[in-house]
């Protein structure tokens, strides 16, 4: 028995002031303005007939089954273009129209292969539902005609499987149009169209290429708006249809898209984005919809692990042994350096329920406050600039806020390839015909696409956020684009005084400034102008703001644009942090900070300290502990000694490598909890086997600050959830911990964070995700912040000199290099490498102008050697004219591509953030890899023989 | 701590902190904001090696000035454990 669709209205919802009311089948139904007959008739469920009309699209008006009578009206109007009115009487059943259903049925039945009971959609295909619906009996043009589906025919097309995910069988298509739009409408892409005319007509990926070699980005909209199985998931074809739905949250990029889970027992079929999801609406990426795979990877540690030295083999070990184990020795290691020489890093990829337990262990059982996440070398300084600037350390609106903005303003950031549901929002905007801009070094895909083009693009030489929003602020009061009004009733005037004469200063202004950014000053003063007079301003950034040595400088600098220009505490406007992993909000809010307590209160507060230590039982230190890269620091001095990991890749993902190595090394007892033998494992000596998103229950927090439930589909691998996991640990070193389920750690973290009190399971499920403050005030949480006044009462403007980074180019390194993100994988990869979304971007390779290529004499696909003051690799060269002039570019998604034995110590001045954006490089042709990926590669060869050949403890 | 790298990185680290601050017009208020910086999300060891370098260079310092009136006004940190 296959599981029922979610309902389909058949034509999206409409927002009106204004409401309508008619009658269907005799029934009185009021709507929206501008609501369709055909979705008013399924709100009163009674369904009308339909192929081409699904809710996710607009209406087309193709199919001709969707057709009704309206009294007083001639003909038969289809149902779903035409929008319901006052005083209409609706019929969408009579004799006539259940023949003309009849037979528009059977000419699509003529021209469709009648397999269906060995068809993959079989129990799922709206074809076969209208069928049954209309009652078809025989087709009376036989199925003996011209036809797509008899082999070795004119019209007969082979299958496409050419992408791993899904099938194209032209045989089954009824040229619905559905695919082409929600390729166009829904994901923005516009890789399909019809290709041929009439009978000829059939769906075409770019112009009749293989989906693979096509525009397409394999988002899976199209596979998910198709009625039959012309586009069909292969889990489908291989496994058959689901009978069971579990909705959860996915466990990738910051979006944090609800998904429903369809499976048969513990197999997973397909993941199906939730239409009801308050992130995605339905949307998914080819992350999140398909790349899962790697939850039963060969490759997962089924068993835990323990070792003396990272030169010896594994020993397999039962679960108790190797949480003893790992006990005594954090035990051994401070009765040795002292308490303050352990501590903890949790992923920003765990969930809320981990993350705070976690930081539990450490500030409780270790007894410092050595604990950190990811976010320290992404989002860091997101969170210390708003905390400062308006008073709460995150975005400020929902990501459906962008709807109603009128200009919106991109910095640092990739969204289609780094947040692409949210991008394919944002380019529905855009293609509304909200203004945009542009800051990026890089001509990314927003600055011009199809039917998208940037109003202004800021190619700034990276490194130079900081002057480009001073310069903005600068245009904005000296030309008095400021609202004062707002300013004067909202900010802390003496803050705004000190900033208003600073930008005014003449050293500001964009010409001052422009030789730094490399720009034309003129593009400064058009992007402020828009900014600040075009309607609703949205600013939206992510790492390429965050991943600076002023990172933090350039986050206030973008929240005083947005007190200035009164573009905050409303929908569609705000400051809109785009998170890096799926729960760096929920790391961040979870007290993953060594300096903060769950809810961002800092330790030295003795009230909320006090609260804590009554509920926990202990005394806490009042002193911030070490952040990643102090604890590398302290490695190396003596004083830091031992190290629990979970879920985090510190060796791949953190800027320079073989600084990170040498830390690890330096440690005496480094226990790494993780899905795989992921490269900070190959410097552990415990390997406790962590649980994928699929394995576990608990909550992510996204972008937006939406706390959506994870659910378990399966049992965890190895037997336990990664908080049972830090529990038994805790229980080990002697401080209790007895929760037995994910929800009573939440019951907790809502006992004791302000912003979380009427957070619960049960409020998740029965509201499906809630944003955050969700308290007494707010009960079903908070869309939109600070709308009547900041978190922090008044907002402070800061002001925000310009400091050129210490990162120079010179006559030695004369490039800078950049790093970021690609569409298929996901940051170190470990997930996303173990799918077949390698088959997608198999390799890292180092984007370079045409310029900088040809004077070295580099040509497309060339092996090269990116030499940096810290270190050297080797990628594969790739001449690209979006790039500028002086900036090469990569990705860190491949461990041997030593992206980070490049970049350097240099760090954010407020939170130690890596300077990943800016190294100074020289590129040359070369023939081999480089002493670092040889030696590694060795070495790592050795790790993966050692957990090959672990052997049982007897 | 000595710090691994000599008080190089943490001068630079402090003198980036006094750099943000050093642009306020208010002396007092940049002195005390990159005091309270230090104090809030240093840990002490760090803050102990920087004061001790500040006390050990009195004439031939690479720390800014302001970083400098900041230190002078800290208390001293307690030991870690």
């Amino acid at each position: 028995m296959s599981l029922p669709r979610p309902t389909d209205y058949g034509t999206p919802a409409k927002e009106s002031d204004k409401y309508v009311t008619l009658e269907i089948d005799g029934v009185e139904v009021t709507v929206p303005a501008g609501t369709s007959i055909m979705r008013a008739a399924q709100m009163i469920e009674h369904p009308i007939p339909k192929l081409c009309a699904t809710d996710s699209i607009d209406a087309f008006g193709s199919c001709r089954l969707c057709l009704v009578e309206i009294e007083g009206r001639r003909g038969y109007p289809a149902s779903c273009t035409t929008p319901a009115d006052n005083g209409l009487k609706v019929k969408t059943q009579t004799p006539k129209l259940a023949e003309i259903r009849k037979g528009v049925m059977e000419l699509y039945i003529s021209d469709h292969p009648l397999d269906c009971l060995t068809c993959p959609a079989n129990g799922n295909c709206e074809l076969q539902d209208m069928t049954g619906v209309v009652g078809l009996r025989d087709v009376r043009y036989g199925m003996n005609g011209a036809n797509h589906f008899t082999e070795g025919t004119d019209l007969f097309m082979e299958k496409d499987t050419s992408n791993p995910y899904f099938t194209y069988d032209p045989s089954k298509c009824i040229v619905c149009n559905r695919c082409v739009r929600a390729c166009e409408e829904t994901q923005g892409t516009f890789a399909l169209t019809i290709d041929g005319r009439g009978f000829d007509s059939r769906v075409s990926p770019s112009q009749m290429e293989a989906f693979m070699g096509s525009e397409c980005v394999s988002c899976g909209a199209c596979v998910q708006a198709c009625p039959t199985s012309t586009l069909i998931e292969n889990g489908i074809i291989e496994h058959g249809q689901a009978e069971q739905r579990t909705t959860t949250t996915c466990a990738y990029c910051g979006v944090g898209c609800s998904f429903d889970v369809e499976s048969k027992g513990e197999q997973i079929v397909r993941l199906m984005p939730n239409k009801d999801g308050g992130a995605n609406h339905g949307h998914s990426c080819i992350k999140g919809r398909f790349a899962w795979s790697y939850a039963t990877h060969p490759d997962r540690i089924k068993t835990p692990k323990i070792r003396k030295s990272i030169d010896d083999p594994w020993q397999e070990v039962s679960w108790d042994e190797a949480i003893q184990y790992a006990a005594s020795e954090f035990k051994r290691v401070q009765a040795k350096y002292g308490r303050d020489s352990i501590g903890g890093l949790v992923s920003s990829r765990c969930t809320n329920e981990e993350g705070y337990v976690v930081q539990k262990l450490v500030r409780a059982a270790f007894g410092n406050n050595n604990v950190d996440t990811c976010a320290r070398v992404c989002h860091s300084p997101t969170g210390y600039g708003l905390k400062q600037t308006l008073g709460e350390s995150a975005g400020t609106q929902t990501f459906d806020s962008v709807m109603k903005s009128d200009v919106i303003f991109v910095i640092g950031c990739n969204p289609t390839d780094g947040h692409p549901v949210f991008g394919s929002l944002m380019k529905k905007r855009i293609r509304q015909g909200a203004k945009l801009i542009v800051v990026d070094p890089r001509a990314i895909d927003l600055v011009k696409s199809t039917h998208i083009k940037a109003d202004v693009h800021i190619p700034l030489r990276p490194g130079t956020n900081v002057a480009v929003v001073t310069a903005m602020a600068h245009v904005i009061m000296t030309e008095g684009l400021h609202k004062e009004q707002f300013i004067q009733e909202r900010c802390d005037i003496d803050s705004y005084n000190m900033w208003k004469e600073f930008v005014s200063r003449e050293e500001n202004s964009p010409e001052a400034l422009a030789a730094e950014i490399g720009v034309d000053p003129q593009l400064i003063r058009e992007a402020a102008r828009l900014y600040a007079t075009a309607g609703n301003g949205a600013i939206y950034y992510g790492l390429g703001v965050t991943e600076h040595s002023q990172g933090s400088t350039a986050v206030i600098g973008i929240a005083n644009l947005a007190m200035a220009t009164g573009n905050v505490g409303r929908e569609g406007v705000g400051v809109n942090p785009l998170r890096g992993q799926n729960n760096v909000q929920g790391s961040c809010d979870m007290g993953s900070f060594p300096h903060e307590l769950p809810g961002y209160r800092h330790v030295s507060d003795t009230t909320a300290r006090s609260q804590f230590e009554a509920a926990w039982n202990v005394q806490l230190n009042p002193e911030p502990g070490l952040r990643i890269p102090n604890m590398f620091e302290a490695a190396l001095d003596g004083s830091f000694m031992g190290l629990y990991c979970e879920g985090e890749d510190i060796v791949q993902s953190d800027p320079n490598t073989q600084h990170v190595e040498a830390a690890l090394r330096a440690m005496e007892c480094v226990v790494v909890q993780d899905i795989f033998l992921n490269e900070t494992a190959k410097f552990a000596h415990v390997l406790l086997p962590g649980a994928t998103f699929l394995e576990k229950s608990g909550t992510f927090t996204n972008a937006e600050r939406r706390i959506s439930p994870v659910r378990r589909v399966m049992a965890p691998i190895a037997g336990y959830e990664d908080w049972e996991v830090t529990q038994m640990l805790a229980n080990a070193l002697g401080y209790p911990m007895n929760y037995t389920h994910a929800s009573e750690i939440m019951d907790e973290i809502a006992s004791l964070t302000p912003t979380f009190t009427g957070v619960s399971f049960e409020k998740l499920d029965k509201l499906g995700s809630v944003q955050w403050p969700c308290n007494d005030q707010a009960p079903e949480g908070t869309p939109t912040m600070h709308i009547d006044t900041f978190v922090r009462g008044k907002g402070r403007f800061m002001n925000t000199l310009y400091v050129p980074t210490d990162e120079k180019v010179n006559a030695r390194f004369p490039l800078i290099l950049t790093t970021g993100r690609i569409l298929s994988q996901y940051n170190v990869g470990a997930q996303s490498r173990r799918t077949p979304n390698s088959e997608f971007h198999s390799e890292d390779v180092l984007e370079i102008h045409p310029t900088d290529a040809e004077a070295r004499g580099i040509k497309d696909g060339d092996w090269v050697g990116i030499t940096s003051r810290a270190g050297e690799t080797v990628l594969r060269a790739v001449v690209a004219e979006r790039m500028q002039a002086g900036v090469v570019y990569t990705t860190f998604h491949h461990p041997f591509s030593g992206a980070n034995v490049i970049t350097t110590d240099n760090s954010d001045w407020a939170t130690n953030c890596p300077e990943y954006k800016v190294t100074a490089v020289e590129v040359t042709k070369v023939s081999q890899p480089s002493e670092w990926q040889q030696r590694y590669r060795e070495f790592s060869r050795k790790q993966e023989d050692f957990l090959a050949n672990a052997v049982a403890k007897v | 701590m000595s710090h691994s790298s000599g008080p190089d990185s943490l001068i630079k680290m402090a003198n980036q902190i006094g750099s943000f601050f050093d642009s306020f017009t208010d002396r007092e208020l940049a002195r005390s904001e990159v005091a309270k910086h230090l104090s809030r999300f240093w840990d002490p060891r760090m803050r102990r090696a920087i004061m001790a370098y500040d006390t050990e260079h009195k004439d031939h310092n690479a720390l800014m000035p302001i970083v400098r009136e900041a230190l002078s006004t800290m208390p001293a940190p307690p030991p870690n454990n």
